[in-house]
């Protein structure tokens, strides 16, 4: 059905269009339409958040956000958040942070956002942090590192 | 959802007027559905960004809650976190990160889960929940007693077309003070097995005043009253004992995918008991 | 917190033992990496399977509804060109359903449609005719039918000795289903040519060449009409392993009715539903010990559900069987197993393969030993530990770098275990609404690579050849299904041929390109095709140096370091270079090695005697867990892990292995569970199913060590799985110091937990 009207919003600093249904996902927008495949679909519910992006600069759940509601917003993914913070990139790669990396762009774009709220999380406050995020890799041990390597 | 503002009357004509058509707020309940439910997509219409259901307020003796709170905004509210901190206690445990900020106080309401985490604590701070509908060309409220919002499993005293605009929670009274315990699944991102809400006052060791709630425990949220009567009056820990049997004779939970009828009422029990005996003997 | 002080970088080595970063981890953090739903293809179209609501049922028809919704394409068994199995061990797992359903979920028939809605909503259109049956589901009914596989070992005449013994402990434990929770769910996409090779999938899988293999067999064709492509793979742990090859077929299948490419993505709740998990077990385990919790003999029972088709449960069975004696010194032994049917989904491969629910059966059969005998779980344990020399059941003599003691010497000493296990024993009664804590011991050891003669049988080959470039290419057919093949090759490449990473090229698995160098399985990967590969480029590198040595004999003979060849004179050329010229004078340069199983006894598969592993790795877990006495909700603190591993290759990826091993295994103790009503999973979706988040996951203490394993690459053991086995039973036994609940069937949920509190309270 082409008859919506069309959505624009902001995505990764670029304007965008989408003539969607505005119930449809964010995710699927954004990987299929706009061809950005880095969020992830795990669960499609809301549980795993290797879906999760920046939506006005707030980690959400693209699995579970209309585009609808996004028109006129700002929406960020993890490839461009991975460009505009490679130290995160480059710690998640060294300290085993990353081994499927199925789960890897939603920790990434929740750990950016935490680091940016609280750069020097505790590992309690990490854990919570993450406590959206699975992974079923790593034990999350190397996650933990990837921001406490980094306090000195 | 195709427009996403215009007026909150116009939104609410469209609701009472066009069958299927649903409000959505943060959407984290009603996007759940299997690839075969989205395929069939029903129609949604965005009440988030009413300014009639945003904000939070101190109003008189009571503070205005908007429907459309997310509860990370509920956590980082100065005034929720001084007087409500079991609401608060309440929103921390929503789900993660990511639920919570989208996630809103009156989308838990409306779902109207039993197992939905902030319903007892709005249970036992006896909010006043606010109504709104079109009737003709005027946005009407209607005021409704927390205690009678839940009327059976998932069916709540919303008339067709009528939408929650917020809620007011009465500034609790001074030494009143507040419990939140969730038991879920697991330590976090999880969906309660019980979930208990507390305000209480004691004075000379003695409860004074109580009001209990508790969740996932009935095909609604429900308050204690038995409960709360056999404890008032007795000594800490008698009150205590006394609650806790009391809370597990009147509730009948059941067997489901995440727990046991048996488990449920003795948790129940136990937690009861323990948020009791946790009120500090002498609030003045 | 994690360790290798056991595992300092030998001299005169220079990547091995080093953690140099994973090079697709750039890639996968910044979302470019391809997985198989987001490799773009041009008029692709979606698949959708039809399944079957019901356990067991004779399937009267199948068909549209109503009319075909426009476009779609129904697919049922009438359809299917060749034999109706997958081809795995056997073939008589069903590719579609016909004649009879045999559990819920099973693939009755197939859609495909230009769009994902599209294919939904026509799958939806299928109508699916079933006559029921009665289903079985109890294991006490299973038990009446025909098994699926039986099996037994031993040695000696534990009966005899179990008759005459004064202390004889006798226990029942069991163990659940668990699913993978691979992040990525499973995914492929089918495409047919007019001409090369006729049939191309590729996606989600953890070994092409089954994929390949039962290609072949569905379509009836000749082995090179068939490719099969490995995307990036989101996490496997087994499930990736047989799986795969059933939806690679359904998506040719669709792919050849429409004429078009074809995609199939499960979402998570097919996921669940369709494909395999860990078997459910029950073990019962007789043991006769002497006063001091010596072993004196053991009999176990050891019974698998199955499911509906056997898929891979036999070598399931096997390894159970191998591992049910545990890591402990007997010398009589009774193993008897089973697999038994029931109308649910078939159980098939998951980390650890049949070892972990032995393993959670031995330890918390040594642990009720302890309780009868009043002796300490590791004072038990280090009685009973295999030490060199030792036999197992199998009359295998176990090798010189058996570590059992050494691994719980390490988790002990950081935990302080024996004097903090008896204060929370002592505390166990001061019940006053504080949280309770407690140690939990386990000990274990897993057969590194395939069972028994696998490995002769397979006889794998890789492959190295110099490339135009003068690079060494290395062809194998592994995948990197998270656990770093992607660096640990280059690490054994690069130190057995002397040359640097730049030197080095990796094909990706793509059955076009590699040998079969047998699948990504069993932790065989770094062990045996890493052996091969060091063999491979070690060739090549030296046939290079030799021929170099002939062109400048001054120097001659010539070593190949750092990336050079170097001469006697200390004077260097860069491997490149040198191989380039090589190539200038020769057409090709390549090295095909293959297998070769140590000398030796040989594994006897009828009687079950001889080495059934080449060697076995190591582990011992402390976990520390701290109970709320009123919901019995259980919080595992932190664990102290110790793993033996010959030699960790790149220590960070080892320790990244047995810390998400560990948290695996803990989850399936304590959270993980998959109730069936009906034969339906009612934890089919990730809001019911329940994995641990950070939140659940302890601060875990890895400590490596190593004692090399001389057939393994530079003593490397197989580690993969090893992880798998201990967590389970240590958070149990934990939870028993902590609040004296003794817990023998897991997941240990709070629920569980209560119930044996009210046993125990109507008990006394
Ligand atoms: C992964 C995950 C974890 C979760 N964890 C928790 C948890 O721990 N505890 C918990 O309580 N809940 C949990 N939830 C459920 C959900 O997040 C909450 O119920 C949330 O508060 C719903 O708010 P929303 O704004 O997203 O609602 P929406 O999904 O937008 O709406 C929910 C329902 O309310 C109706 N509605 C919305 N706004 C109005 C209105 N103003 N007037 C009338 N009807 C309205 C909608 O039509 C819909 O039926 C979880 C959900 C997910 C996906
Ligand atoms: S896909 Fe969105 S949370 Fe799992
Ligand atoms: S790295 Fe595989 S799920 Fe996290």
């Amino acid at each position: 059905m082409t008859d919506h009207p069309t959505l624009a919003f902001e995505v990764n600093g670029e304007a965008r269009e989408c003539n969607a249904s505005p119930e449809m996902r964010l995710l699927d927008c954004l990987r299929y339409d706009f061809g950005l495949t880095g969020s992830k679909e795990g669960c499609g519910e809301g549980e795993c958040g290797a879906c999760t992006v920046l939506l006005d600069g707030q980690p959400v759940l693209s699995c579970l956000v209309p585009v609808g509601q996004c028109a006129g917003r700002r929406v960020e993914t993890v490839e461009a958040i991975a460009e505009k913070d490679p130290e995160l990139v480059e710690r998640m790669t060294e300290t085993g942070g990353i081994q499927c990396g199925a789960c890897t762009p939603g920790i990434v774009v929740t750990l950016y956002s935490l680091r940016q709220a609280n750069p020097e999380a505790s590992r309690e406050e990490i854990r919570r942090a993450l406590a959206g995020n699975l992974c079923r890799c790593t034990g999350y041990e190397g996650i933990f590192r990837a921001l406490e390597d980094g306090h000195g | 959802m195709a427009e996403r503002c215009g007026s909150l009357l116009e939104a609410c004509r469209r609701l009472a007027t066009e069958p299927g058509l649903r409000p959505i707020l943060g959407g984290t309940d009603l996007m759940v559905a299997s690839p075969h439910e989205r395929a069939r997509q029903g129609r949604w219409l965005d009440l988030s960004c009413f300014d009639e259901m945003r904000g939070i307020a101190e109003r008189g003796g009571s503070v205005w809650i908007g429907a459309a709170t997310t509860f990370t905004a509920l956590q980082a509210d100065a005034s929720i976190r001084r007087h409500f901190p079991a609401l608060v206690a309440a929103a921390s445990e929503v789900g993660g990160w990511q639920i919570q900020n989208r996630a809103t106080l009156g989308g838990n309401v409306a779902n109207a889960s039993p197992a939905g985490d902030s319903l007892p604590v709005l249970a036992v701070l006896e909010a006043v929940v606010v109504l709104g509908s079109a009737a003709g060309d005027r946005l009407v409220e209607r005021r409704v007693p927390y205690a009678g919002f839940h009327v059976g499993y998932r069916a709540t005293a919303l008339a067709p077309g009528e939408v929650i605009l917020g809620f007011e929670l009465p500034l609790p009274g001074p030494g009143l003070e507040q419990r939140f315990q969730k038991v879920g699944t697991r330590q976090a991102q999880a969906i309660s097995k019980v979930v208990v809400a507390l305000a209480g006052r004691c004075a000379g060791g003695r409860v004074q005043t109580l009001r209990l709630a508790a969740g996932s425990v009935a095909a609604t949220p429900v308050r204690l009253r038995q409960a709360e009567s056999a404890a008032v009056g007795l000594e800490l820990a008698a009150a205590a004992e006394a609650a806790g049997s009391a809370a597990r004779q009147e509730t009948t939970p059941i067997d489901d995918v995440r727990s046991t009828a048996a488990y449920r009422s003795a948790v129940l029990g136990r937690v009861v008991r323990r948020l009791v005996l946790s009120l500090t003997p002498d609030s003045e | 917190m994690y360790r290798w002080g056991g595992c300092s970088k030998l001299a005169e080595l220079t990547y091995i033992g080093t953690s140099p970063p994973r090079p697709d981890g750039p890639a996968k953090a910044s979302g470019l990496s391809q997985y198989a739903d987001d490799v773009a293809v041009a008029g692709l179209w979606f698949g959708e399977t039809v399944r079957s609501p019901v356990a067991h049922g004779r399937l009267r028809s199948v068909g549209w509804r109503r009319a075909a919704p426009p476009g779609a394409v129904l697919v049922t068994a009438a359809d299917l060109p060749g034999p109706n199995g997958v081809q795995l061990i056997d073939d008589g797992w069903p590719i579609l359903a016909e004649g009879t359903v045999e559990h819920v979920g099973q693939a009755v028939a197939l859609v495909a449609a230009p769009s994902r809605r599209a294919a939904v909503l026509a799958a939806a259109e299928v109508e699916v005719d079933i006559e029921e049956l009665p289903p079985v589901f109890d294991l006490s009914e299973a038990r009446r039918q025909p098994s699926l596989y039986e099996l037994e070992l031993g040695l000696g005449d534990p009966e005899a000795v179990l008759d005459q013994a004064e202390t004889v402990v006798e226990g029942e434990y069991r163990t659940g289903h668990q699913e993978h929770i691979y992040i990525e769910c499973q995914g492929m996409t089918a495409r047919w040519h007019p001409s090369g090779p006729r049939v191309e999938v590729s996606g989600s899988m953890q070994c092409p060449y089954y994929v390949h293999k039962s290609m072949v067999h569905a379509f009836g064709l000749p082995e090179e009409a068939v490719r099969v492509r490995a995307d990036a793979i989101g996490g496997g742990f087994g499930g990736k392993e047989d799986y795969p090859s059933l939806i690679a077929i359904h998506a040719a299948l669709l792919a050849r009715a429409v004429e078009r490419p074809v995609r199939i993505v499960y979402d998570r709740q097919q996921d669940i539903i369709g494909t395999t998990k860990r078997h459910p077990a029950t073990m019962r385990y007789r043991s006769a010990v002497d006063a001091e919790g010596r072993l004196l003999a053991l009999d176990v029972l050891v019974e698998l559900d199955g499911g509906a088709f056997t898929t891979l449960s036999k070598v399931v069975l096997s390894r159970a069987l191998l591992h049910a004696a545990g890591p402990y010194r007997c010398p009589e032994v009774r193993v008897r197993g089973r697999v038994l049917r029931t109308h649910t989904a078939p159980n098939g491969a998951f980390r650890g393969f049949g070892a972990p629910q032995v393993a959670f059966g031995i330890e918390r059969h040594m642990d009720a030993i302890g309780r009868r005998l009043g002796i300490d779980p590791l004072t038990l344990r280090q009685r009973n530990a295999l030490v060199p020399g030792d036999r197992l059941p199998t009359g295998q003599i176990v090798d010189e770098s058996t570590s059992a003691l050494a691994c719980l010497e390490s988790v002990a000493r950081r935990t302080d275990f024996v004097t903090r296990w008896t204060e929370y024993q002592a505390a166990q009664t001061e019940t006053n609404g504080t949280p309770q804590r407690g140690l939990g011991l386990s000990l274990y050891f897993h057969g590194a690579g395939f069972t028994g003669n696998g490995e002769r049988r397979m006889n794998s080959p890789a492959s190295a050849r110099l490339t135009p470039e003068g690079r060494i290419a290395v062809l194998s057919a592994m995948t990197d299904m998270g656990q770093g093949a992607v660096i640990v090759f280059r690490q054994i490449a690069g130190e057995a041929a002397g040359v640097t990473f730049d030197d080095l090229e990796f094909p990706e698995p793509d059955t076009n390109e590699v040998p079969n160098s047998g699948p990504t399985v069993a932790s065989r990967t770094t062990m045996i095709v890493g052996q091969l590969v060091a063999r491979a480029v070690r060739e090549v590198s030296a046939q290079v140096a030799d021929w170099w040595g002939e062109q400048q004999p001054a120097a001659s003979p010539y070593t190949v370091k750092d990336g050079r060849v170097v001469g006697q004179d200390g004077r260097s050329t860069p491997f490149a270079a040198v191989a380039r010229s090589y190539l200038e004078v020769h057409d090709a340069l390549e090295v095909t090695v293959r297998h070769q199983p140590a000398p030796g006894p040989v594994f006897d598969e009828t009687t079950y005697q001889g080495p059934a592993y080449p060697t076995y790795a190591w582990g011992a877990d402390i976990a520390e867990v701290e109970v709320d006495p009123d919901t019995l909700a259980v919080r595992p603190l932190r664990m102290a892990v110790a793993a033996e591993v010959g030699r960790a290759i790149h220590p960070r990826l080892c320790i990244g292995q047995i810390e998400g091993g560990t948290l695996q295994a803990v989850g399936w103790g304590l959270l993980e569970e998959i109730k069936l009503d009906q034969g339906r999973y009612l934890n089919d979706r990730l809001a019911t199913y329940i994995i641990p988040t950070a939140m659940d996951a302890p601060d875990l203490d890895v400590e490596l060590l190593e004692a090399a394993f001389p057939d393994g690459p530079f003593g490397a053991k197989g580690i993969g799985e090893l992880p798998m086995d201990g967590g389970a039973p240590a958070v149990v036994a934990a939870i028993e110091n902590a609040t004296g609940l003794v817990v023998d069937e897991i997941p240990a949920t709070p629920e569980r937990l209560f119930a044996a509190q009210m046993r125990e309270r109507s008990d006394d």
